[in-house]
């Protein structure tokens, strides 16, 4: 496996730390001018999603991750691993179990593409893309005439995720939703 | 735009125009200050037939057409130091350079591996002298307020919890532990664990400090600075001035003896081979005009681009060079 030296770092770099594939967030270079160099780099464990830092000498290398992401479209569960398919039109499928799909779980939807990252070949984490579209299936009756202010009240989308939305949404409404925040954007039209 | 990620893509440069004007003034300044004190503006070569043996400093080679006599190969400078001496054993008097400086592997906010350093020496002057004429200049053009003074030994001991002079290795060790594995710690001098706590917990408390100058050195972090014995301490006479955390130049009342800087080269060369570096040639010109008698001198070195950021309340180097390495 390749290995990367210090002035290889780079914001977005895989490496393997302690065994466990990291993705590097920010490499700060220090050196007093007739002192040793070293690098100060935050780091994001892929296993763990904990934020590191850690401190090399300069000139220190750390192997490479076999970390790639490709886009996927999500086929179906089974209840114990959820099946997504390359969109090259391989037709590979990958499995992924819940660990994996963690917190993606809430936003996913059948023929919709998300990230899958691949830790040596097999699914590491399920990336849901930054607004999803679904469908609300259950919410309070909506207020007639209120459309702008006011308060707001809790919906279930077709994932089973719950948001909050403005009082005039009602069941069967397709909404966009941040998925990084799980909050409301707005109505989609047509839906 | 001052930030250190740019688009390694782009023609343009990556400081404002505003900025590279502010540059130009900074240059007409120092070139007034000096020519006001009648000190006498200097060029050497960019591309020497030594680099440096300092354990922490990488000279870029450079494999130009071999040039009669020379064996040695052919390096561009870290800093013109040695060409500058030679200089003023031949009787040159107080002399200053903007030199063009290259230091491999060395890229960040605060570093280029490209970067013009302003350089000078003052035949007679001692380190406090001197001291005095860089913070004229420093404050002259920044409109800071005069630098403190801070010994070495004591903002570590403020900030570090620990006095570089007298902690065993084992205790400077020790207090590195927070940000090093043990098995990096393993190949860590005594050196290392000061730089490391000079980067980590000096620089960053010196940041809410005012401008001060470092001063007293250990004895192994002398490099060119003569020592002598001070508060029952070997002391290198090496200052450092720091404006905002930021060290800003590094300056020596400088060491005239050439035996004693041959031995100095040497253990350059013994650490870098211990740290798995390649030895570098000495460089035998400079010490032949040590040999031949150095005027007792005091001279500092002090990075431009960095000024200029202070100048201009920036935080990163890319938003004062035209063409950071990224994109040059």
């Amino acid at each position: 496996m390749a290995s990367y030296s210090t002035n290889e770092f780079r914001g977005g770099l895989k490496v393997l730390l302690d065994g466990d594939p990291c993705i590097i967030l920010e490499n700060e270079f220090v050196k007093p001018g007739k002192g040793q160099a070293f690098n100060r780099v935050k780091l994001r464990n892929l296993m763990t999603n904990r934020q590191w830092e850690r401190t090399f000498k300069s000139g220190e290398s750390l192997e490479a991750a076999d970390v790639i992401d490709l886009e996927m479209e999500y086929l179906y569960t089974d209840g114990e691993f959820w099946h997504f398919m390359k969109t090259d039109g391989s037709f590979e499928q990958y499995a992924a179990d819940a660990k994996a799909v963690g917190d993606a779980l809430k936003w996913l939807k059948e023929q919709d593409v998300y990230t899958v990252t691949l830790y040596n070949g097999a699914p590491l984490t399920v990336t849901p893309p930054n607004f999803v579209e679904l469908e609300v299936v259950d919410t309070d009756p909506g207020m007639k005439g209120d459309t702008a202010q006011g308060g707001s009240k809790p919906a279930t989308l077709s994932t089973g995720a719950v948001v909050n939305v403005p009082l005039f949404i009602t069941i069967g409404e397709v909404l966009k939703v941040d998925t990084r925040s799980g909050e409301y954007v707005s109505r989609v039209k047509g839906g | 735009m001052a930030t250190g990620v740019t688009n390694t893509s782009g023609w343009q440069p990556a400081a404002s125009l505003a900025a590279l004007e502010s540059r130009a003034h900074q240059l007409a300044w120092v070139r007034g200050f000096f020519a006001q004190r009648g000190v006498m503006e200097v060029e050497t070569p960019v591309l020497g037939r030594y680099g440096v043996t300092d354990t922490n400093i990488e000279s870029i080679a450079a494999s130009p057409a071999p040039v009669a006599g020379s064996s040695t190969g052919a390096w561009l400078q870290t800093s013109p130091e040695y060409h500058m001496k030679r200089l003023l054993a031949a009787g040159s008097g107080p002399i200053y350079q903007v030199a063009r400086v290259f230091r491999d592997g060395e890229f960040g906010r605060r570093h280029n591996p490209e970067f013009s350093l302003l350089e000078w020496y003052r035949p007679g002057f001692t380190d406090d002298d001197l001291m005095a004429e860089v913070s004229e200049l420093v404050c002259g053009w920044l409109g800071c307020e005069t630098p403190g003074r801070l010994r070495y030994r004591e903002a570590f001991l403020r900030f570090a919890g620990i006095d570089p002079f007298l902690a065993s290795d084992r205790e400077l060790s020790a207090a590195c532990e927070q940000w090093l594995e043990p098995a990096q710690l393993q190949a860590f001098t005594r050196d290392d664990c000061l730089d490391l706590l000079m980067s980590y917990q000096v620089e960053p408390a010196l940041a809410d400090f005012g401008p001060v100058f470092v001063t007293g050195y250990p004895k192994s972090q002398a490099a060119l600075a003569r020592v002598s014995e001070q508060d029952g301490l070997l002391q290198a006479h090496r200052f450092e001035l720091y404006v905002q955390g930021i060290e800003l130049c590094n300056g020596y009342w400088e060491l005239t003896d050439g035996e004693e800087q041959r031995r100095r080269f040497v253990a350059d060369n013994q650490a870098r081979l211990a740290a798995g570096k390649p030895e570098m040639p000495v460089d035998q010109a400079f010490l032949a005009a040590l040999d031949s008698g150095v005027p007792d001198c005091s001279g500092v070195a002090l990075g431009l681009d960095r000024l200029l950021m202070l100048k201009l309340g920036l935080e990163s180097l890319a938003g004062v060079i035209a063409f950071p390495a990224d994109r040059a």
